[in-house]
């Protein structure tokens, strides 16, 4: 899934990593949107073998965001601002 | 408004009671089943679904090592073996006190014929390196393992109903009679059953049937606070438990780990009312810290649900199981104290012997009903 | 008097509000990282659109939600980023979660304002990457300055479908189609009703107007067949009023038919729920005022029945009003009371205009996955009424034997939809086969060694 920036992009830039890979985002972004709009594609796996997801409701609701962030452990990442250094693993 | 007759009434749709409906409709006995609510929704559906041998009261080891039997044929009897996995019991011992007393238990597992594996510290920690480092020693229990409780019971209906036992759900009985030769029940909806027998198999209800035929006993709701967690990677293979029982954690295939501990907060209701369990917090965040202390791993794992529900326990800790002391005909079986789950296929199997052969292999001296003195209060 | 509310959108600012105007300093809790709720969901700092782009014709509203809500912020207790997770009405307790610690809020009286969320009905392939709900969408976009694809496909009923796609298309996204499973002729029909609030039944029409003007492609009645794609939507597929099948290329999704409330606190504390046949949810007991069942419990917004935000605000000032009254304080109503009470009769018409598609649900082929947490398809749930357990007569049987409602979302995603999958299965109403009830903690919590 690629989120698409369409407005409001005059903003700072942000680098996060996921899994060693580097990633850009700007601020204000939530971890979800870094992610997917920076080219993740993915957020986590269904544990019963339906393959990707990467959120659903993007309110802190479903509950299919989840992913790991150093420091700060499993987190929805709709719902958790990303901040620059941040290291992000898949969920 | 309806009359019905039977050859033998059970009050109950847990574990026992569909398991009494089930061996009696087998060998030909007309049984009518009643359930208040859902058959299994009460401590037969909620509780941690250890199927465990190992820690019992000696007493009740004749019932569990029948039971284990059973269990073992659940698929052909059942339909299903609800998940039943002989995954082990390993049970835990943080401190000396707690290792001498497991190392106690041998001695009563090997006259009952439990097969039973003390593993020293160094042993353990290499054999399941995620256990946390106060944990010292450990006994396993091979035959034992877990089953899914939710499952269970409604199997067990299933296959009583396709044996031809009656079974009403929703259907609560409000009064209790014998007229000297039969039972008789009727119900909220004014329907009533008739049978020369009856099994009180009612959970912590029982109590209330057994006072309603003059044997109160002194019977407390028992609720268990349990929680769940998301699904992980499936890394903890045996059954856990500690010695004292203050934490108990298995996990499942699909990665969910449940962890019991401590005890919510419930009010059976009185007759005509709904019950209500729910868990407490502080509980569930007290057992959560016991189990991390077991398998460190735990930690930062989410908590996605908590519940509790209504077990009747009586001061020893053991059930009454056994032929009334007052009535012919009246035979009881509740009160299993937060460890009937693996009890229930053979306390079904023990009742069906009682009604139908007049007696039964396994020794019920102590869970006798008398057992608690004139007072018997409630 | 200790006082807790529990939500920051419409109806906790004006309930904070309320009580911060007669000298009570409320503990105020928001899950969120900020107030304004999800309708007008402020972006996060450094975002810079107006509120006009933000929120079109909504814009006074939320301005001067935003404003109320800034104004009563320092005048609170005000703890954002904390999740209520459990509530003991015995002990008038909230547990929460805030930073990772374990807290205990303590109440004589608590407002809850807990809001929505989406209600879907599953189609085959919702799991893909790049389909969210209606609302999801809209938030990428308000919140974030994203679309949710390259090319998006809207489906579902009700005013936020037109609304989001309408504000996808200004916002310069490709919006591939719209697809609306009601039919014409029932929105027609209900069209009489919906004057009755003339302002907002203007609004959908201009938005409609305006996504035909500008050849956006538009079908109605359909049902829809599948979202496609091999990890990540490619298309949607579905069959239109007269029977043709049709496909159009997309790379997203959203999808969604009304709300429901976000209600698992109100069950926690005792709160006896009704099936509501015109909004087609279960709702939490309470009266006009607000008030419930329980003693010292106050219910205001879309958390206990979907009203919309207008009716958010006046009902949260007036459950703030009724807590006030009943601690012996002499407030005027009789306005709010007004108010609510012509608000409510625009309502009974828009649910009239985008019904719940029980059909959809019921209709769905078994192989569809219709648990998103546990992975579940619409057969395994079928299967809990014949099987090898005695049948599922209801909702929290046919959970226990399936699973279904035991995933990290407890029921919140597919609740709605397996209510109708069984109920069709039975034959019997969906209202009969009840609902998942609530588990503590209402939102997953992490174990930790130290609680």
């Amino acid at each position: 899934m690629k989120l698409v920036r369409l407005r409001d992009t005059d903003r700072a830039t942000l680098h996060l990593t996921l899994e060693g890979s580097g990633l850009a985002a700007l601020e204000g972004d939530t971890v979800l949107t870094a992610l997917l709009a920076g080219g993740a594609g993915h957020l986590r796996d269904s544990e019963f073998g339906d393959g990707h997801r990467a959120g659903f409701c993007l309110m802190g609701a479903c509950q299919d965001c989840w992913v790991v962030v150093e420091g700060l452990g499993r987190v929805r990442a709709c719902a958790t601002l990303a901040k620059d250094g941040m290291k992000v693993r898949r969920g | 408004m309806t009359e019905t007759r039977c050859d033998v009434l059970i009050v109950g749709g847990g574990g026992a009671g569909c398991s009494a409906a089930l061996h009696l409709a087998l060998r030909g006995s007309r049984v009518v089943l009643l359930e208040r609510g859902l058959v299994g929704g009460q401590a037969s559906g909620v509780n941690y679904g250890g199927v465990r041998q190992q820690g019992r009261n000696p007493a009740e080891l004749p019932i569990a090592r029948k039971s284990r039997e059973i269990w073992g044929r659940m698929k052909q009897l059942a339909g299903t073996e609800a998940e039943f996995t002989v995954t082990g019991h390993l049970k835990l011992a943080r401190d000396d006190a707690e290792e001498a007393n497991l190392i106690a238990y041998l001695d009563v597992a090997k006259q009952h014929g439990l097969p039973l594996r003390m593993i020293g510290r160094n042993a353990l920690h290499g054999e399941y390196p995620w256990l946390g480092p106060k944990v010292l020693a450990g006994s396993f229990a091979p035959e034992d393992g877990s089953a899914n409780p939710r499952l269970m019971t409604p199997a067990l209906a299933r296959a009583a109903r396709d044996a031809g036992a009656t079974l009403h759900e929703r259907t609560e009985v409000m009064d209790y009679a014998h007229d000297g030769a039969d039972f008789r029940l009727r119900t909220a909806a004014g329907d009533v059953f008739v049978a020369p027998v009856l099994l009180n198999l009612a959970g912590f209800w029982g109590g209330r049937v057994a006072e309603a035929f003059g044997e109160a006993v002194p019977i407390v709701p028992l609720s268990p606070n349990m929680l769940v967690t998301e699904p992980m990677g499936y890394f903890i293979e045996p059954n856990l438990g500690v010695v004292g029982g203050n934490v108990y954690l298995r996990q499942i295939p699909r990665g969910n780990v449940i962890i019991g501990g401590g005890h919510g907060e419930s009010d059976p209701g009185q007759p005509g009312q709904t019950p209500w369990s729910r868990p407490i917090p502080e509980v569930t965040m007290e057992a959560a810290a016991l189990a991390i202390a077991l398998v460190p791993a735990l930690e930062g794992v989410q908590v996605i649900r908590s519940w509790s529900g209504i077990d009747g326990q009586m001061p020893d800790r053991i059930p009454v199981i056994g032929p009334s002391s007052t009535t012919p005909g009246l035979f009881h079986a509740f009160g299993f104290s937060g460890h009937g789950f693996q009890l229930g296929p053979a306390i079904g199997a023990i009742m069906s012997e009682l009604v139908l052969d007049g007696r039964t292999d396994i020794p019920l001296e102590p869970f006798r009903i008398t057992r608690f003195g004139a007072a018997g209060q409630a | 008097m200790k006082v807790a509310v529990v939500g920051a959108g419409p109806a906790g600012v004006r309930a904070v509000e309320a009580l911060l105007a007669h000298d009570i300093r409320p503990v105020w809790i928001d899950e969120a990282m900020d107030g304004g709720g999800r309708i007008y969901q402020r972006p996060p700092a450094g975002l810079r659109r107006d509120a006009k782009t933000l929120y079109g014709f909504e814009a006074p509203r939320a301005t001067a939600l935003h404003a109320a809500l800034d104004a009563a912020k320092p005048h609170a207790d005000w703890r954002p980023e904390t999740l209520v997770w459990n509530i003991r009405p015995g002990q008038r307790q909230l547990s929460t979660l805030s930073a990772g610690r374990q807290g205990v809020v303590e109440y004589d009286a608590a407002i809850l304002c807990t809001g929505a969320m989406d209600r879907v009905v599953p189609v085959k392939g919702w799991t893909l990457p790049g389909v969210t709900t209606m609302g999801g969408a809209q938030i990428a976009l308000k919140s974030q300055g994203c679309g949710i694809g390259q090319r998006v496909a809207f489906l579902g009923s009700g005013p936020l479908l037109w609304l989001v796609a309408y504000q996808y298309a200004k916002a310069g996204a490709e919006v591939v189609a719209v697809l609306d499973t009601t039919r014409f002729a029932t929105k027609l029909a209900a069209a009489p009703g919906m004057l009755r609030g003339p302002a907002t039944f203007a609004k959908g029409l201009y938005y409609i107007g305006w996504l035909r003007a500008h050849g956006i492609r538009i079908a109605e009645g359909v049902t829809p067949l599948a979202i496609e794609g091999a990890g990540s939507v490619s298309g949607i597929s579905w069959r239109d009023a007269r029977g043709g099948v049709h496909r159009v290329e997309c790379d997203a999704v959203g999808l969604g038919w009304g709300l429901k409330p976000e209600a698992q606190l109100a069950d926690l504390a005792g709160i006896p729920f009704a099936f509501d046949a015109a909004q087609h949810n279960w709702v939490p007991r309470r009266d006009a005022a607000g008030r419930t069942p329980v003693t010292g419990i106050y219910l205001a917004g879309d958390g206990s029945g979907i009203g919309g935000a207008e009716v958010a605000e006046v009902a949260g000032a007036r459950a703030a009003l009724a807590l006030l009254q009943d601690a012996g304080r002499k407030v005027e109503t009789a306005a709010l009371d007004r108010k609510l009470a012509s608000l409510g009769r625009f309502r009974v018409a828009l649910e009239k205009a985008f019904p719940f598609p029980s059909h959809l649900a019921a209709g769905l082929p078994d192989d569809a996955l219709f648990c998103r947490c546990e992975g579940l398809t619409v057969g395994e749930l079928r299967a809990t009424t014949t099987g090898p357990a005695i049948p599922a007569p209801e909702l929290n049987r046919a959970k226990a034997i399936s699973r279904a409602g035991m995933g990290r979302c407890q029921g919140r995603v597919c609740g709605a939809a397996a209510a109708e999958i069984l109920a069709a299965q039975l034959g019997c109403s969906v209202a009969e086969v009840g609902r998942l009830r609530g588990q503590a903690p209402v939102k997953p919590i992490p174990l930790t060694a130290t609680p």
